[in-house]
């Protein structure tokens, strides 16, 4: 440790951010799990007064358990490096860097890791650029079914499958309301999986198995909807890819204390990185969560874990 | 190993299964920043309220009678609420008595014991569309197959309704009753001509139908006049429903169901078995209420607000709205209903709506079939003027953007765009803008 232990914590959770409610779920949890742990700890709803807030706050350290636009994708990581105020997760740029979906998927491919075949399109593409004219051959490159989503954002807001090529417009405008661009993929068929990153090394891997088939925000925010099984029914190899593919990613993009890949295992037993997520969610079914259950940490001592990893200096 | 997030799923009713998260529901979270113009919730504008006179009134009640407030009380509900409720009524030409009436929780517990009276799952309710979407949860958390029947500016298609009356007793089934809101009907903003109501009458006597009246905003038309309540047609098929949620206040949770006298029996002993009997200290705000406030002037006052309200949104709409939007034109309660072009998926928009800062709900939540993803309900009632101005700018901004959006990804396969304002819409009320 490199100062005296911490003591007081800031939770931030809420904002304006299209995931509020997801944020404040997991606000709410790690707020009684820090609590319990001897904490003292006060919630904070991100807004306009935040920084002077902080500033009267006094606090050791802020917990961010924000989701979706301003908590995930740096801005949030900015103010408080610019307060010197420690904090939970990854820093400014690893958190811009995994936020943007495209770009990071860019990264994964040059480090190696096996992502989806993947087309990006902007509004400006379509309103500047004539990009209507593609929609057609999209389909003919990547061939059906296609996963069309937002290039930011998480909680499977906007995102859609697609499984003929007369609803692949209707599923871009459709994701557009979420972000500014699409990112049309290449569906894969295959075992859903998620790995938790926590100080460098995995978790237990997840393995995920919605009940009505698709993992959409009913079925990750529906106690019981969806089935876990941790550690995943794979092989041990096969694991071990995954594994490695989550630290991996997480190395390339400069992630930090936590985070969470998401990816396909298919048939060949091959894993298709999705995206990672830098600030995971907490609640009572997110799966960083239910990782850290399996490897035997109870969830006041992962709030605990990452507290104290945000205050040991480095912060790697 | 298997982790289990809930480890109940195997106890629950089969009712249950379909209770999940919403991402439009996680929207709304949002969506009541104050950031944000919210055309969502349709709640009443109580500014106009006169507080001194309640507080008044409410530390009256306790020093006079509070050991009655505080009290258990009868699961009908205080006779002398009922006699004055039975006079509000007679306002609005509804006939009643008091020994008909049964006092509720707000008038969605009458929704929810209504629904638990008749309805066995898989049992037939007809109701428009789109309608109110609390009665669709209490309807469906019955398991009830809620048929829509199509609206226009004048309310319920009559001859759609005859239609499916029909064919379904071809089929052999009847529906266990019609759920109508004739007095400008939420979320349509619409009412039931005089004309239809005449035949909704006829209907259910042709047809041996059950008539589930809800008049929440009856007393809400702009220019005071009422509509020929359905009760006072044909009283013995219909069941009315009235509520002070709009009239006075929602936070007293007061509404009440005047029914035949054999439903209202079993009404008042399904209501014992819910929650015994309602709150004795609300029951006698409104009793105080009525008896010695002038509540005719405060209805005078939220009529009048509304109007006001309506009036600078509708102009809103027609100053900048799309030619391709249509809406309808109330003449009294809350709402108004929004329709818009194919290819534009108001829950999916809801997301930019936000981040443009306003909000409404999305058409989809008014229907149980799926439909109204083309449509949207905006509340008037409770937003302050400069905030409708500014929420319709807001919104009408993102329907322009959209549109060429839309234009841009289909390209020449783009919908049909062409002209909607006047023409009404296939589903929904008709647009009279």
């Amino acid at each position: 440790m490199s100062g005296p232990q911490p003591r007081s914590v800031a939770v931030l959770s809420g904002g304006m951010s299209l995931e509020r409610e997801v944020s404040l779920r997991s606000g709410t949890r790690v707020e009684t799990a820090l609590l319990e742990q001897g904490y003292e700890v006060e919630r904070i709803d991100v807004d306009a007064r935040l920084v002077p807030t902080l500033e009267r706050g006094d606090f050791d350290v802020a917990f961010l358990a924000l989701h979706g636009a301003a908590g995930e994708d740096g801005t949030i990581q900015s103010v408080l490096e610019l307060l010197r105020m420690p904090f939970t997760g990854s820093d400014v740029l690893a958190s811009s860097l995994a936020w943007n979906k495209p770009i990071a998927q860019g990264l994964y491919a040059r480090a190696g890791i096996t992502v989806p075949e993947r087309i990006t399109l902007s509004q400006l593409a379509f309103r500047e650029l004539g990009a209507s004219a593609v929609v057609d051959r999209i389909a003919a490159r990547l061939d059906l079914p296609l996963v069309v989503k937002p290039v930011t954002g998480g909680s499977s807001l906007g995102l859609t499958v697609v499984t003929s090529a007369s609803d692949l417009p209707g599923a871009i405008v459709g994701a557009l309301s979420y972000a500014d661009a699409v990112l049309v993929e290449r569906f894969i068929v295959g075992t859903e999986v998620a790995v938790s990153v926590l100080d460098g090394r995995a978790l237990p891997a997840v393995e995920v198995s919605p009940k009505d088939g698709r993992y959409d925000f009913a079925a990750r925010y529906t106690a019981g909807a969806t089935e876990f099984h941790a550690p995943a029914r794979l092989d041990a190899d096969v694991v071990a890819a995954c594994e490695r593919v989550a630290i991996t990613a997480g190395t390339t993009v400069g992630a930090r204390h936590l985070w969470r890949a998401d990816m396909i295992v298919d048939e060949a037993g091959v894993p298709w990185l999705l995206e990672i997520d830098t600030c995971p969610g907490m609640t009572e079914t997110s799966l960083v969560p239910l990782a850290a259950e399996a490897a035997g940490m109870a969830f006041p001592s992962l709030c605990r874990t990452l507290v104290e990893l945000a205050t040991t200096g480095d912060g790697a | 190993m298997r982790l289990d997030t809930d480890p109940y799923l195997a106890r629950y009713a089969d009712r249950v299964t379909g209770l999940a998260a919403s991402e439009i529901r996680a929207l709304f979270a949002v969506a009541e920043r104050p950031e944000i113009v919210s055309f969502a919730g349709g709640m009443p504008d109580l500014s106009v309220m006169d507080l001194d006179a309640v507080a008044t009134m409410t530390s009256d009640i306790i020093r006079d009678q509070g050991l009655i407030a505080l009290q258990y009380g009868g699961g009908q509900g205080r006779l002398e609420l009922r006699e004055a409720l039975v006079d509000l009524m007679s306002h609005a030409g509804v006939p009643a008595t008091a020994d008909e009436l049964i006092i509720t929780v707000g008038g969605q517990q009458a929704l929810e014991l209504i629904a638990k009276c008749f309805i066995d799952p898989g049992d037939i309710v007809i109701a428009e569309g789109p309608t109110y979407v609390g009665a669709v949860g209490a309807m469906s958390s019955h398991q009830a197959d809620v048929r829509h029947v199509p609206m226009d500016a004048d309310g319920m298609r009559m001859d759609l309704l005859e239609e499916l009356l029909v064919r379904l007793k071809a089929e052999g089934r009847r529906a266990k009753y019609v759920y109508t809101i004739p007095n400008h009907q939420n979320p349509g903003g619409v009412s039931m001509s005089e004309e239809r109501r005449q035949r909704l009458a006829g209907l259910a006597v042709e047809h041996d139908l059950l008539v589930l009246e809800d008049d929440a905003y009856g007393l809400l038309g702009f220019d005071g006049e009422t509509g020929t309540s359905l009760r006072s047609l044909v009283p013995d098929r219909v069941i009315y429903l009235g509520t002070m949620s709009k009239t006075f206040s929602p936070g007293v949770r007061t509404g009440w169901i005047a029914a035949p006298t054999p439903v209202r029996e079993k009404l008042v002993l399904l209501r014992e078995a819910a929650d015994l009997c309602p709150s004795n200290l609300t029951q006698l705000m409104i009793e105080r209420w009525l008896r010695t406030q002038p509540w005719q002037e405060q209805v005078k006052r939220y009529r009048a607000l509304y109007q006001q309200k309506a009036e600078l949104m509708l102009e809103t709409l027609h100053n900048e709205m799309p030619a391709e939007v249509a809406w309808t034109t109330p003449r009294g309660g809350f709402f108004v209903w929004l329709t818009v072009p194919t290819g534009i998926d108001t829950s999916a928009l809801l997301a930019k709506a936000i981040g443009r800062r306003v909000a409404y709900v999305p058409g989809r939540g008014f229907y149980d079939d799926g439909s109204g993803s083309d449509q949207m309900r905006l509340c008037f009632s409770y937003p302050p003027l400069d905030r409708i101005r500014e929420g319709v700018s807001r919104l009408a901004e993102l329907l322009h953007d959209e549109l060429g959006l839309l234009r841009a990804v289909y390209g020449d396969d783009a919908p049909e765009l062409a002209g909607r304002r006047g023409t009404g819409s296939a589903r929904g009320p008709e647009a009279s803008a």
